[in-house]
Formats: C-alpha cells, sequence, structure tokens
C-alpha cells in the first residue's frame, strides 16, 4: 500500500536505521512504576527486548531498570526523553552510547538426555563455562552467565541435545570505569 | 499539625491550595468527603450532571484563570467518566487535581462493588497518579498533586483515596517542600543555546514566530515578552489553535492559524521561512501536514519546557529546554544587548511575499442574504462581543475551525477549545467551568449541533449555579467536518454524518428553564445576538446554518504546507485528493 501518498495523517515520509540500545533507568522503589515504566513502551509502540528490574539502593528506596531496546535514532532519543518525563524517574542513561559498558545475563538452561548426547552436553558446558547446579540420571541444569549473544549461542547448541526449558534474568548492565551512573 | 480524618484533609489541602471552586458527583466511595464539604465554606462545590462534565468544567475553569482546577468524583463509573476529560486534559497539557473516591482497601482487587482499578486506568492519561493507602501519606499526596500538576509541563494528576483512608484518622500537616524526588522540571532554558538562537534570529531573512499553547500555560508574562519580542525583531508570527491569543490577533505582524485550516498566509510562510522559532508548540501532525515537506529550507529553533517535545516529529536544529517565560525574557535581554542588526532588506522583502500571500484573503467565503453562513454569524458575534469581557468556549468540528479563524482573540486565556485530543462536548461543560470562575463575563460556547448533544444535561449545571453561559449553537444539522470529508475523501456518500432527529433547542431551553433564541435568517441575526447577551440566564442560540459549508483552507491528505485548498476552489476539491487519501480520516 502507498502509505506515502495521501492519509489524513501524515504518511511516514523519513526513515532511519534502527539501532539497538540498552538503557539503564533509576527509579523510585514504589507500587505502580514498573507498570508507568512498561505502559509507556507499549502504548507508544516501543520494542522491548528485555527488560530486569530490581531494588539495588534499599535506603534510599531506589530500584534500577534495564532496558535492551532498538528503535531509530530519533526514537530512542524520544524513548529517553519520555522515561525521563515520567514522576518517579530519577535517571535514564544510555549506557551503550555513554561510553564502554557491561552487560551480563544469567540462564539456567534444563537439558535432557542419555548416552553420547549426555556427554556432548556436559562438553559443550564446560567450554562455555556453564556450571552445573542440578543434575539426574537423565538431565542436567547449567547455570550460565554471560553476554546476551554467548547464552544464545550455547542454548541453540542444546537444542538438538536434549534442550527442555531455558529461564533468563534478561541483561544488567553497567558501565565500565570509576564512574557511577 | 492537626489530627483529624483522612476526609478532611482534603477539604484542608485544598484550602490550603487556594481552591474556592471544586467540580464534583457524590457516590458511595466519596461519601465521608462530601460529609466534610457539608460544614464548611472555604470550597464551594458545583454539583455537574455528568462527571466528564466536572473535568471539562475544572479545565474552562483552569483555562481561564491559569489556576489548577479541581475534581471529585466516586469510584467505579464516577472514575471512569471522568477519563475522557482526564484524556483532553492531558493531551492540551491542562493542569487538574482530581480526586477520586476508592473501595475500601480490604476490597481493592476483590471487584466490589463500584470497583475499578483507577490507578491503572488513568495511568497513560494523567500526568501522575496516587492510590493513598495510609492515612500518613495522605497529605504529602494531596499537596504533591498540586505541585506536579501545575509545575513544569501541566498536566491532569489523580489522587485515589480508599473509603476507609477517608474515615482514618491521621495528623495533618502542608508539608513544606514536597518536590518528588525524582521530579524537577528545568525551567531556566541554557544561556549558551539561547545566545546561539539570537544569533540565528539576527542572521535570518525570512524568520517566523510558531507558537503554541505553552505560551499561554506558562503564564501572564510569558504572553507580554512575546508580544515585545516580536515587536523588537519585527518577525511575522502564528501560532496554533492552542496559541490563539497570546499574541493579539489585531496586530499587523499576526498571520492568523496555521495548520490543516490555517491562513494561507501562515502555512506559506511555514512552508518558505528559513528561520522558524517555536515557542511552546509541539510540531503536531495537524500543525505539520508531510512531514518530508515540512518547511523544508529552514532552520528550526524549538523551545519547550518538556524534552520529549523536542525531536519528537520533527527533528530541530536547537532545542532549549525550559519555560517560555523564562527563555523569552533572556532572549529579548539577549537580542536587545546583541549588537548584530538583522538583515532589513531581506526582511522587507520577506514582508512583501507575505503581503502577497495575505492579498490572497484565503478566509473569504460567498455570504448569502437568504440563509446564514456559518463564518457570517460568527464575524457578527465577535462583532457584537469583541468590546465586551469576552470567553469563548468551543466544542469539536467545523463550528471550532471557523471560530479560531473568525473570532479575532487578543489576549490569552480568552479562547478554550479541545485542541489535542477533539473532544466534542467540551464546550458547555468548559462554559460552566470558565462562568463560575469569572461570573460578570460574557461567556459564549460557540458550539455545533451534534457535540453540544453529547454533554447538554450540563444545562442543568448551568441553571442552578445561575451561570449566564450563551451556548452559540453554529446548527447545520450535520456532523459538519465529518461530512466535509465524506464529501472530499468518500466520493459525497455521507453516512451516519446527518442527524435526523434533532431536538428542538427552543423548547430544550425552556425545558432546562432556561432561554432558547432561534435564527434562520441573516437579517435577523444581530438582533438576536444582542438578545442572547442581554439575557441574564442561560441561553440556547440555535443559529440554523447553511449545511452544506464546507471549513476552508484546508491542507488536504498529506499534503504540504503550500498544497492548501480554497474555499473558491480554483482547483477542483475532489482531484486534490488521491485514492489512497480515503484510507485513513
Amino acid at each position: 500500500m502507498n502509505t506515502a501518498s495521501t492519509t489524513h495523517y501524515p504518511a511516514m515520509t523519513i526513515s532511519q536505521p534502527v539501532e539497538s540500545r540498552t538503557l539503564c533507568v533509576l527509579v523510585d522503589n514504589e507500587p505502580g512504576v514498573l507498570a508507568r515504566v512498561i505502559g509507556l513502551f507499549s502504548g507508544r509502540g516501543y520494542n522491548i527486548d528485555s527488560l530486569t528490574v530490581s531494588e539495588t539502593e534499599h535506603e534510599k528506596h531506589l530500584s534500577r531498570i534495564t532496558i535492551a531496546t532498538r528503535g531509530t535514532p530519533m526514537v530512542i532519543e524520544q524513548i529517553k526523553n519520555q522515561l525521563d518525563r515520567l514522576v518517579p524517574v530519577h535517571r535514564v542513561v544510555d549506557i551503550t552510547s555513554a561510553g564502554p559498558s557491561l552487560q551480563r545475563e544469567l540462564a539456567m538452561i534444563k537439558v535432557r538426555g542419555k548416552g553420547e548426547e549426555r556427554m556432548e552436553a556436559l562438553r559443550l558446558a564446560d567450554a562455555f563455562r556453564a556450571r552445573v547446579i542440578d543434575a539426574t540420571n537423565e538431565s542436567f541444569v547449567f547455570e550460565l552467565t554471560g553476554a546476551t549473544d554467548k547464552i544464545d549461542s550455547f542454548v541453540n547448541l542444546m537444542l538438538p541435545l536434549g534442550l527442555v526449558e531455558v529461564s533468563r534474568t534478561g541483561v544488567a548492565a553497567i558501565s565500565r570505569g570509576p564512574e557511577g551512573m | 499539625m492537626t489530627e483529624m480524618t483522612g476526609a478532611e484533609m482534603v477539604i484542608a489541602a485544598l484550602a490550603d491550595q487556594g481552591v474556592e471552586h471544586l467540580f464534583g458527583y457524590p457516590g458511595g466511595a466519596v461519601l465521608p468527603i462530601y460529609d466534610a464539604l457539608f460544614d464548611q465554606n472555604k470550597v464551594q462545590h458545583i454539583l455537574v450532571r455528568h462527571e466528564q462534565g466536572a473535568v471539562h468544567a475544572a479545565e474552562g475553569y483552569a483555562r481561564s484563570t491559569g489556576k489548577v482546577g479541581t475534581v471529585l468524583v466516586t469510584s467505579g463509573p464516577g472514575a471512569t467518566n471522568a477519563v475522557t476529560g482526564l484524556t483532553d486534559a492531558f493531551c492540551d497539557s491542562i493542569p487538574l487535581v482530581v480526586i477520586t473516591g476508592q473501595v475500601p482497601t480490604h476490597l481493592i482487587g476483590n471487584d466490589a462493588f463500584q470497583e475499578c482499578d483507577t490507578v491503572g486506568i488513568t495511568r497513560p492519561c494523567t500526568k501522575y497518579s496516587y492510590l493513598v493507602k495510609n492515612i500518613a501519606d495522605l497529605p504529602r499526596a494531596l499537596h504533591e498533586a498540586f505541585h506536579i500538576a501545575a509545575s513544569g509541563r501541566p498536566g491532569p494528576v489523580v489522587v485515589d483515596i480508599p473509603k476507609d483512608i477517608q474515615f482514618a484518622k491521621g495528623v495533618y500537616s502542608r508539608p513544606k517542600e514536597f518536590p518528588h524526588r525524582g521530579y524537577r522540571p528545568k525551567v531556566k532554558g541554557d544561556l549558551d543555546k539561547i545566545k546561539q538562537a539570537v544569533d540565528m534570529m539576527a542572521a535570518a531573512k525570512r524568520p517566523l514566530f510558531y507558537t503554541g499553547g505553552g505560551v499561554i500555560n506558562s503564564g501572564r508574562a510569558a504572553g507580554q515578552l512575546l508580544r515585545e519580542l516580536v515587536k523588537i525583531t519585527g518577525f511575522p508570527i502564528t501560532s496554533t489553535l492552542m496559541g490563539l491569543g497570546a499574541f493579539p490577533a489585531a496586530d499587523p505582524q499576526w498571520l492568523g492559524m496555521l495548520g490543516m485550516h490555517g491562513t494561507w498566509e501562515a502555512n506559506w510562510s511555514m512552508h518558505d521561512c528559513d528561520l522558524m522559532i517555536a515557542v511552546g508548540a509541539r510540531f503536531d501532525d495537524r500543525i505539520t501536514g508531510r512531514l518530508d515537506a515540512f518547511a523544508p529550507n529552514s532552520k528550526k529553533i524549538h523551545i519547550d519546557i518538556d524534552p520529549s517535545s523536542i525531536n519528537k516529529n520533527v527533528k530541530v536544529d536547537l532545542g532549549i529546554v525550559g519555560d517560555c517565560a523564562h527563555v523569552l525574557e533572556d532572549m529579548v535581554r539577549l537580542w536587545r544587548a546583541s549588537a548584530v542588526v538583522p538583515d532589513k532588506k531581506a526582511l522587507a522583502a520577506w514582508w512583501a511575499q507575505i503581503e502577497k500571500w495575505r492579498g490572497k484573503n484565503s478566509l473569504a467565503y460567498r455570504n448569502s442574504n437568504e440563509i446564514i453562513k456559518p463564518q457570517y454569524a460568527i464575524e457578527r458575534l465577535y462583532a457584537l462581543t469583541k468590546d465586551r469581557d469576552t470567553y469563548i468556549t468551543t466544542e469539536v468540528g467545523q463550528h471550532q475551525m471557523w471560530a479560531a479563524q473568525f473570532y479575532q482573540f487578543q489576549e490569552p486565556n480568552r479562547w478554550m477549545t479541545s485542541g489535542g485530543l477533539g473532544t466534542m462536548g467540551y464546550g458547555l461543560p468548559a462554559a460552566v467551568g470558565v462562568q463560575i470562575a469569572h461570573p460578570h463575563s460574557l461567556v459564549i460556547d460557540i458550539a455545533g449541533e451534534a457535540s453540544v448533544l453529547m454533554t447538554m444535561q450540563e444545562m442543568s449545571t448551568a441553571v442552578q449555579y445561575d451561570l449566564p453561559i450563551k451556548i452559540f449553537i453554529i446548527n447545520n444539522q450535520y456532523m459538519g467536518m465529518v461530512r466535509q470529508w465524506q464529501e472530499l475523501l468518500h466520493g459525497g456518500r455521507y453516512a451516519h454524518s446527518y442527524t435526523e432527529a434533532l431536538p428542538d433547542f427552543v423548547k430544550l431551553a425552556e425545558a432546562y428553564h432556561a432561554h432558547g433564541i432561534r435564527c434562520t435568517r441573516p437579517g435577523e441575526l444581530d438582533e438576536k445576538i444582542r438578545e442572547m447577551i442581554e439575557v441574564k440566564k442561560p441561553v440556547l442560540f440555535d443559529c440554523v446554518v447553511d449545511p452544506a459549508e464546507n471549513c476552508f483552507p484546508m491542507i488536504p491528505s498529506g499534503r504540504a504546507h503550500n498544497e492548501m485548498l480554497l474555499g473558491d476552489a480554483t482547483v477542483r476539491v475532489e482531484d486534490a485528493i488521491t485514492e489512497a487519501g480515503k484510507v485513513m480520516v
């Protein structure tokens, strides 16, 4: 459909490349704050690739939300500004563009199998430095920490070896160097 | 520090905030607060007929005074009926505090009678919302609500108070400082950027001020500073629907409103300018039209208190975050101090071009001796009310655009219209609110017959409180703007836009114990408008107009500012809109 020609709303005539970013959002740990953040994303049609949230400074009653998102540079700027506009939001930092940063996820991966497949899973786990945190005669649960793509590749390798289920925390991120956000 | 019930705290906080009028409707979950209202005389309660009316009335009150409007409604349907008004206030950045009753805390989540998740439902349409589950939090929540509603970019705030909290006793005190820790709107603009803006303005050859509702929201000072800046620079100025009145329409530097139904000169100036100075406006799609053809050869400066408004729809060259009044004050000071002389010759050529566009007289319409043209009705209304202390509200549709085009606003806070949300039914209750705030002024709702029927019940409120509001109905028997789009976009198939069974508005007025007037001929219009003004009662004025009249100029679907259609149609309207334009309205 040729949407650029005529609608009563202006058509999308400007397109920019889409980029992936990770945002760290410091918020008051109050009821409903996560709903505000998620509602903003769904209401305005922004993407959430991953989202983690937990209280990080108990005395100050602050939580940290880490959101992996995608969008054009203009949309990313909008997301930051819209988040910053929310009353309980203290700070928003685009950890991807602010400088070198570290991003980690934790995953627990359950694999079921016997014989050679079982041995292969264990060998690969060793190569990925995944720890065995539960084992039965016919299964393992591996714990693996790393960047998203490392976990993705491990999960893909486990697929033919009897992958049962995966539980992932989503991305947590922090900047390198001595400065805080 | 006094011990009192939660309900008494609500009244105490309203009184401490200087609230004189509260628009509301009682119900089970707010009875303790109504009980506390009963034996006090600090806050006057205005009983509306529907909660949507309460919120619009509070909006009208807020827009015409610059104060925070306040509303009190019950839980469940009381709260859900308020949602349209909340969204309207959110879109147009109107400061409101809306207090809703809630079922007792132990019943929350139990699907109790008249329970709804008020905070959940209103989260996307409020600036902030509280569910107060502890009496100790109530004083802070109430006062913080006023602070958040009025500061920064204003907006509606909901305070949801369960019934047991209204009964609970606690210690009330007014917090001295109540900035929510994460909430610090930036008011002062960055001086380096303002300096840069002044340099860009000095170098401009075809500059233009494009101003919006932010100037009005910023307060009286912003309007004065805007006038001063426009005077000392000599630049032309246009404004959005929301910004009308910030700059006087009688001034020769005024180009009229811009956008979809803006003037030829305003829209062409937007298209051809080399520097656009946007002040408290948000590049809404009714303004920009087609984005890739929007002011293609211009640099853009954008002053806004809300950082998320900057670079949202249109990428600007210089964004200045700050309150309009503060930034304009710095701009005026720096412009006066600046040694740079603007290019007088270029400016003169620019003005010559603008005068050529103005010469097109784009608001021209063919008048008639037989039938009242809606434009003529509003012109006469303006002529007969301009020397009075007049406030105008509107509903939404053709009549609203004609009012914006033909009623000339010289002062801010005189024009109350639903811009962002476009809420039919806004104008009548808004007029109620305006008249409460200005009991001796002339308050007129320029209405459409379809819109006004959506909130007609508030006539009863107007009668109860002796509010002599004038409901000037431009009656064309159609949802006029819908009919116009159907004519232009859908081959004249007028699906359900004609109201076959309209009430007799004169009899309807009488039924409400108000005054009804019907006018069908141009010759009797002046006399009947005078009658409307003189009657010391609410008036329903049924102005029967040409049902086929369209609102021009019009930027057709998905086109640019320089592709406007005019009323005397040198271009055939049907040819200007292609098949794909019918996809959306």
